[in-house]
């Protein structure tokens, strides 16, 4: 049997969807422990992000951020944290997951904030709005694509990275593929493909649906021909 | 942020941790001082064939994409999926296929590296001021004159960020490899600590040691940048 062949048997069996440790279950566990690291994630970046961004400040510390949380491997957080007071859990993981979800969150927020018009911001403070009205009712809107673009690329960040949660006995999807290398290539190999595919599926599909999201969060205005500014964390 | 708010965790945790079991220790590190370099050894070896590779590979495909412009979206396209894929998917769907080797890891941080350099040096190409090109023009430079002579100088600094970055993230990814029985350089001593016992002081070694080879890494690159672009430390200073 190849190994793409024993990849699809392990695929058709029903028991590794269903059983309590199945594919549905981690999937499951996967979806939400990547939910709550980012919305740890933006609830910490943001307000952060968009009050410095709103006071014109903020470049450097993106920069500083990006920079270390890229120099350090996500295996060592995963693995360093479940012995702090964390403790083994799916928290340590979520904490874990949530700071590699914070670069791209705060670098957009304050980016966004930033490259609001100087003129439309002066033009509402002309017509008498407040600090804080210019910021819910100008600044905010207009930063929209910024935010959602840092919101798309944390998210399917973090997704692909809770793969690796299982690794240090965490939760997750990732659990099918070290399993099946546990097993050796031999006898495990299909189950490693099947686990890859799948995980290599859900972040296209997230990505996916983010891209449309992302369409559907941003003012018509605003909707620019796909993809050119935005996306700061990866390229800079 | 709040990675720098962990720093702190770990340092109390040392302190008031058990003390047979320590997150830093002097004695680890003398002890095994032969796999630590073992480790750091095969730790530089992948992450510089891999780069090397991806720079072959990319900055001739951000030149593809910048000089046919129907090229421009498939080839940004492509390198973002591929960037999408976690590196666990990407390392589980090429080992069977590949095998257990160090093949395996390359291929994987090659594929991660593309992105960011096919980027940079097609926005380093688009940089290129249209004047400078005309005036080359204007002196009788060819197309291939032109991009060798002009535009590509004039995209290094653009080029060697996107190198930077992707060296740094390689460096933090072959951690990953360690799923590749073997291939993970430092990952393998945070696997293998993490699994004997939760050695702390040898998955915190390991780590802090990664930590600074992605300094030193980026560092050096840094040094190369300003040598190989000079003009450009002119008109910062």
């Amino acid at each position: 049997m190849t190994i793409i062949q024993q990849a699809l048997t392990w695929l058709n069996d029903p028991l590794n969807w269903t059983n309590s440790d199945g594919i549905i279950a981690l999937l499951i566990q996967h979806l939400w422990i990547s939910a709550a690291a980012v919305g740890i994630g933006c609830a910490v970046a943001w307000p952060v992000g968009i009050w410095l961004g709103h006071n014109g400040r903020g470049g450097g510390l993106t920069v500083g951020v990006s920079n270390l949380t890229r120099a350090i491997p996500t295996l060592a957080l995963l693995s360093i944290f479940p012995l702090t007071f964390l403790g083994f859990g799916p928290w340590s993981a979520v904490v874990a997951l949530a700071i590699f979800a914070i670069p791209p969150l705060f670098g957009n927020a304050v980016l966004g904030l930033r490259e609001v018009d100087p003129s439309a911001r002066d033009a509402a403070y002309g017509m008498g709005l407040s600090g804080w009205q210019v910021l819910w009712r100008v600044e905010l809107p207009l930063a929209v694509p910024y935010l959602a673009s840092g919101f798309r690329t944390a998210a399917v960040q973090v997704v692909a990275t809770a793969t690796l949660a299982a690794l240090v006995g965490g939760p997750g999807l990732g659990a099918i593929i070290s399993e099946g290398f546990g097993l050796g290539i031999a006898s495990g190999g299909g189950q490693v493909l099947a686990g890859g595919l799948l995980v290599v599926l859900l972040c296209l599909v997230i990505e996916g649906l983010l891209v449309l999201a992302e369409r559907a969060v941003t003012p018509r205005p605003l909707r620019r021909p796909r993809g050119r500014k935005a996306r700061v964390a990866l390229a800079r | 942020m709040s990675s720098l708010h962990g720093a702190p965790l770990h340092l109390l945790a040392a302190v008031t941790g058990d003390a047979g079991n320590p997150w830093f220790s002097w004695a680890y590190v003398r002890d095994n001082a032969d796999t630590l370099t073992a480790a750091l050894r095969q730790h530089v070896e992948l992450t510089a064939v891999s780069v090397l590779i991806a720079v072959v590979v990319a900055v001739p495909l951000g030149v593809l994409a910048y000089r046919v412009s129907w090229l421009t979206g498939p080839i940004l396209a492509l390198s973002s999926v591929l960037y999408t894929i976690p590196s666990l998917g990407l390392f589980a769907v090429l080992a069977p296929f590949v095998g257990l080797y160090a093949t395996t890891v390359v291929i994987g941080l090659v594929l991660y590296a593309l992105l960011v350099i096919v980027r940079n040096t097609l926005t380093g190409l688009q940089q290129v001021p249209r004047e400078v090109r005309d005036a080359a023009r204007g002196m009788g430079y060819g197309r291939v004159g032109l991009l060798t002579r002009i535009e590509l100088p004039l995209s290094l600094p653009s080029i060697m960020t996107g190198l930077r970055i992707a060296t740094v993230s390689t460096v933090a990814m072959v951690t990953v490899g360690s799923i590749v029985g073997g291939y993970g350089g430092f990952g393998e001593l945070i696997l293998e600590g993490f699994r004997n016992n939760f050695y702390k002081a040898q998955i915190m070694t390991a780590t802090i040691a990664t930590v600074l080879l992605a300094l030193v890494f980026d560092v050096v690159l840094a040094g190369i940048g300003r040598l190989v672009t000079p003009w450009a430390n002119r008109r910062r200073a």
